[in-house]
């Protein structure tokens, strides 16, 4: 597993795989991010990865890999995946087929930690129970396509959806506390 | 313990998102933009640069609200401003401004000499600078979300920041091998809480987010405070008092990003003009030393 090491806390999700029982390494080249079998891209601020990701010429890579392996985006990671980005517009990979609205609920005094029900889509694989969002100047999606599935929702917009291979969440998984719960991480890892 | 609040979570956890990351020091939009241009993950806001607050003497005061407004409605990445430190009032402005982030800051004219402010009592995460680890830990449990080394600001030379860093690593790892009573002992020597103590013991890092600032000018200088243990960087003067700002933002980015690599910092070093005019810390009077305002 490779975790996208531009900026963010690509350190935690590192952290959170090995928990989930996953090897884990950062990927800084495209080198490195092809010698991985899935990415994850991390929380931190999506403008800045694009930046990084155009000046560190590892954009087409980044798409080419998109279009064969599994990718899971958090906050910033999953605005990159998106379709569409409002609030700024900004560029995106269109991974998945959702609009995403960025700092949505509007800035970091409005960031908050809340207990979620998961749909039955993700408990009958990974298990009851409610799961934990930490929310830090999240993005809304404003709009899912029917290809996306979704697993989660907050305040009536979903907030975990996976489409094929390819998994995002607007909260951050990576920062709940993982000697209780790594459903998140073990449910991306089986798609491996 | 002050680490488990839900609003203390939510705070360090934004801190997490700037690890890896630059925070530029800019003074009006335009700046604000070249920074977000170049990849800054932040931007700090502020009336004047250090170096001009060395060279200008005289009251450095909280940044200017429409210095704020005017940033923060040119950039979409987040935004921090400075307070001096112990001014609570300054900081109730800047939270009902809705900043993002609060600088607790000795580069301003502290207004109290005795007490910071009691973080506790915002929504709004503070960072505050550490020159060792029991100040560290003294502004954790006031309640700051982030750590900064404090360097010497507007210097251009990066001794203090070393020296800032190194100690405050070091001192962590003591603690690691330390006994139980031995670490009552310990919090008694560092003026801090036994509770992060024993936090730092158990885990051989700050409870937060371990930032560097106070002397970066060059991508080197970057990669070696990240080496040594930095999870981010914070640029003050270092970036607009160069000869080519946005030349040099990108390469201090990149060199953030690929701190580890020679290849890469070579590539961040080349063509960058002319930085920042460095001081001789040790030819400085100790009364226009930033780092020992706060304690």
């Amino acid at each position: 597993m490779g975790v996208l090491a531009l900026q963010g806390d690509f350190e935690r999700h590192v952290h959170a795989l090995e928990i989930a029982g996953a090897c884990a390494v950062e990927v800084r080249t495209a080198a490195e991010m092809q010698q991985c079998d899935d990415l994850v891209i991390p929380g931190g601020e999506s403008t800045t990865m694009l930046k990084l990701l155009n000046l560190m010429d590892l954009k087409e890579p980044l798409r080419e890999y998109l279009g064969l392996k599994s990718v899971f985006g958090t906050c910033a990671g999953a605005i990159l995946m998106a379709k569409e980005v409002l609030n700024p517009a900004q560029e995106c990979f269109g991974a998945m087929d959702l609009t995403v609205e960025r700092n949505g609920y509007g800035r970091q005094v409005d960031s908050r930690v809340v207990q979620l029900s998961p749909s039955a889509s993700f408990t009958e694989r990974m298990g009851e129970g409610a799961l934990e969002a930490v929310f830090i100047r999240a993005p809304i999606v404003r709009r899912a396509g029917a290809a996306a599935t979704v697993l989660a929702e907050y305040e009536g917009n979903p907030v975990l959806l996976e489409q094929g291979r390819h998994m995002v969440a607007t909260f951050h998984p990576e920062l709940t506390d993982l000697t209780k719960d790594t459903r998140v991480h073990k449910l991306f890892l089986t798609k491996l | 313990m002050i680490l488990n609040s839900e609003q203390y979570r939510v705070n360090v956890a934004f801190a997490e998102m700037m690890k890896g990351g630059v925070i530029m020091d800019v003074i009006n939009a335009e700046q604000a933009i070249i920074a977000e241009r170049a990849g800054a993950c932040a931007v700090m806001a502020l009336e004047r640069v250090p170096s001009d607050i060395r060279k200008e003497g005289g009251v450095a005061r909280m940044t200017p609200v429409n210095i704020i407004r005017e940033i923060k409605a040119a950039v979409s990445i987040p935004v921090m401003a400075k307070v001096r430190i112990g001014h609570f009032a300054e900081a109730q402005i800047l939270e009902a401004l809705a900043v993002d982030f609060i600088d607790e800051s000795e580069v301003l004219t502290p207004a109290d000499e005795e007490h910071h402010i009691n973080k506790h009592a915002f929504k709004v995460p503070f960072v505050c600078g550490a020159r060792n680890l029991g100040e560290a830990l003294r502004r954790i449990a006031e309640g700051a979300s982030m750590i900064r080394t404090k360097g010497e600001a507007g210097s251009g030379n990066i001794v203090e920041a070393v020296r800032h860093i190194r100690t405050i690593i070091k001192e962590m790892r003591h603690l690691t091998i330390l006994g139980k009573e031995e670490l009552v002992h310990e919090a008694k020597n560092l003026g801090a809480p036994l509770d992060l103590v024993e936090w730092v013991a158990a885990h051989g890092k700050l409870p937060v987010p371990n930032f560097s600032a106070g002397g970066i000018a060059t991508p080197a200088d970057a990669a070696l405070v990240l080496q040594l243990g930095a999870e981010a960087v914070f640029v003050g003067s270092g970036i607009f008092k160069s000869s080519d700002p946005e030349m040099r933002a990108r390469a201090i980015v990149k060199a953030t990003t690929y701190y580890k690599d020679p290849a890469k910092l070579l590539e961040a070093s080349e063509d960058l003009g002319a930085a920042m005019p460095g001081l001789d810390i040790s030819k400085l009077p100790e009364s226009e030393l930033m780092q020992t305002r706060g304690w």
